[in-house]
């Protein structure tokens, strides 16, 4: 009797779960199996060209340091995008979470989510006009400074890294602000009439309980921010070339599907060991 | 009833059948999607244009072999013509569909490149140089060398577009070499290395470069000759230049996708695109040289593109682009990469 109810339950579990397994074969399997089997060929299968499998694509990040030091400079820039977005998200998110009520929190709510409402591209060129030499930035801050400043932010790292942070902040706000509103107000009460420092409330009691939310939030910023190419390539001038760059070129600019999917599964693979490396830490965190 | 309603229906559906849809397929803003060629065409023949885009050579390649069907016709640069021609992506052109072919220039429609294994698979339709063009309002005297890019007053405000193969060949002028013949990479090599902290940004689009230069980002930039004419005619204040190492020539050709299923009306556009009416009204906006020698005839004196074909001695520095081997085109990429990952 048991048994059948069990077989109930499964067939049920089954029949709901089917359409996010169906969803995830298509979208993200199929995919990714094509990629990784392009990655492995000498050259694109279709258009009559001649192919063979090959491992030549991984040996070639191997063969020169080019590909390295990129990948270097990818996850420089994504530790220093991912830092900057929890240093500024997390006050913004505990301000959201424990400080305004009401209606101030749904207007400010609607602030952190506008950004995710325009087109990516257009947040891009937005920051190109106030980033330029004499755009928007420079003859602001001239126009307050009484001394003649030259402010040409565009076409730098520092450029790179604000249009980052804006396109990415809201994940790490969104993901502190449900961490932080689960933590019982009681608690903080407590600690308080029991003599505790604000700093002290900070770093023994918030911060620790609502760590699995920046940690989430941080992990969905890290891992596109190391494969972005658009950001780079447009506010980056000269010095916008990446690991990203690179792998976009090898689709659009020079049709080197294998290449480029070789150096995606690389950057996979680099990701997953760091996440892997430091999740004992972060499960400490977690818990 | 029944039958007349059929009959109508049939002669509906086969009037439908004349006016086609042709798919163009070509850079953004180069001559075939001005609104009113397209009008002008439509309204000649019934059939109408839609445009897609590419945004580099080897993208119009990949989007060919993908999209089989997609396309009635192709812009090719001449340098890759016959890659296209051997993969079986285009046919060879019938020119007696194309009634304006005896007025275009002989010397493009015999053009080797245009004509692998010795069938025409791409009508001439423009060409033009690339080569530098500086903001006027910071020269006040033309330059005359392409050392103007490693100058280091102009450090900061120099541009070239983000392209290895291009790269190459500008610093294969500027050390004396033959463009389509290169010996000495290591003096390109160095030459480039030079030339890169001088760089602002790349430039990808005619679109780009227009707002870079006006926003005074560049002073002296790659260019090419028919988007110079343009933005010359949108009131920019640059000139262009062919400095005395030269500059890179390029041809480009319309041809007709082996899959396409509206090949007649195909040619009938590509007649249009050559003829002396489009071109002459085309010039005044901004165009490359056009392949029809009745049509350069029928220029003002003070087009761009006549100025540019008069004088024998600018030609004559003008140096061909050739086909380049995937090996050769592979080694280019990768100095070129290793060059911009080392910023």
């Amino acid at each position: 009797m048991a048994g059948t109810i069990a077989g109930q339950d499964r067939r049920k579990a089954f029949m709901l779960l089917s359409p996010a397994y169906l969803w995830l074969t298509v979208a993200v399997f199929l995919p990714l199996s094509a990629m990784a089997y392009f990655s492995f060929l000498s050259d694109v299968p279709f258009g009559g060209k001649d192919w063979h499998f090959t491992i030549a694509n991984y040996r070639a990040f191997f063969e020169t340091g080019t590909y390295a030091t990129l990948m270097w400079k990818s996850l420089k820039l994504g530790l220093i995008v991912t830092a900057v977005s929890v240093v500024v998200g997390f006050p913004c998110a505990y301000v959201l979470a424990k400080v305004v009520k009401g209606r101030a929190r749904e207007a400010l709510f609607l602030l952190v989510i506008l950004p995710f409402w325009s087109n990516s591209l257009v947040r891009i060129f937005s920051w190109a006009i106030v980033l330029r030499g004499n755009g928007v930035l420079d003859r602001a801050v001239n126009a307050v400074l009484p001394w003649d400043v030259k402010l040409n932010l565009m076409f730098s790292p520092t450029a790179i890294v604000i249009g980052l942070v804006h396109s990415y902040l809201p994940y790490v706000i969104l993901t502190s602000y449900l961490a932080l509103q689960a933590i019982d107000d009681s608690l903080i009460e407590a600690a308080r009439s029991l003599g505790a420092k604000r700093r002290t409330i900070l770093w023994r009691l918030i911060l620790p309980l609502a760590a699995p939310g920046i940690i989430a939030g941080a992990v969905l910023i890290f891992v596109p921010v190391v494969g972005s190419f658009m950001e780079p390539r447009l506010l980056g001038g000269r010095l916008g070339t990446y690991y990203g760059t690179v792998i976009e070129d090898q689709f659009v600019a020079v049709f080197n599907w294998p290449l480029g999917a070789a150096l995606s599964f690389i950057l996979l693979a680099v990701v997953l060991a760091i996440l892997a490396a430091a999740s004992p830490m972060l499960k400490r965190a977690a818990t | 009833m029944k039958r007349l309603l059929l009959t109508t229906a049939l002669a509906l559906t086969a009037g439908g059948a004349f006016a086609e849809e042709i798919r163009v397929l070509n850079w953004q803003g180069y001559g075939t999607d001005l609104d009113w060629a397209v009008a002008a065409f439509t309204e000649k023949t019934g059939n109408t244009v839609v445009h897609e885009y590419f945004t580099s050579e080897q993208e119009m390649l990949t989007k060919l072999r993908t999209n089989p069907g997609a396309y009635d016709v192709v812009l090719i640069n001449s340098a890759y013509t016959a890659q296209a021609k051997d993969e079986g992506l285009i046919d060879a052109i019938d020119t007696s569909k194309i009634t304006n072919f005896a007025d275009l220039d002989p010397a493009l429609t015999g053009n080797e490149d245009l004509n692998p294994g010795g069938q025409l698979s791409g009508v001439p339709w423009t060409w033009g140089l690339t080569s530098i063009a500086v903001n006027t309002a910071d020269f006040a005297e033309m330059p005359t060398s392409l050392s103007v890019l490693w100058d280091p007053a102009w450090k900061g405000r120099v541009s070239i577009r983000d392209d290895g193969l291009e790269a190459v060949q500008f610093a294969a002028m500027a050390t004396g070499q033959n463009i389509n013949k290169i010996t000495d990479m290591a003096a390109v090599e160095a030459k480039l290395k030079e030339l890169l902290p001088q760089i602002t940004t790349f430039w990808s689009s005619e679109n780009d470069w227009n707002q870079f230069m006006s926003a005074g980002d560049f002073a002296v930039a790659t260019y090419w000759s028919g988007s110079a004419a343009r933005s010359l005619s949108k009131g920019l204040p640059i000139a262009f230049v062919v400095p005395e190492e030269g500059a890179i020539g390029w041809l480009d050709g319309l041809s007709i996708p082996t899959s396409s299923t509206h090949k007649d009306a195909a040619a009938a556009f590509i007649n249009w695109m050559v003829d002396p009416e489009f071109y002459v009204k085309w010039d005044a906006e901004g165009a490359p040289v056009s392949s029809n020698t009745k049509a350069l005839a029928a220029l003002p004196e003070t087009s761009f593109n006549r100025q540019l074909v008069a004088d024998p001695a600018t030609v004559a520095r003008v140096q061909f682009m050739r086909p380049v081997s995937d090996a050769d085109r592979e080694t280019y990429l990768k100095l070129w990469q290793d060059l911009k990952a080392a910023q």
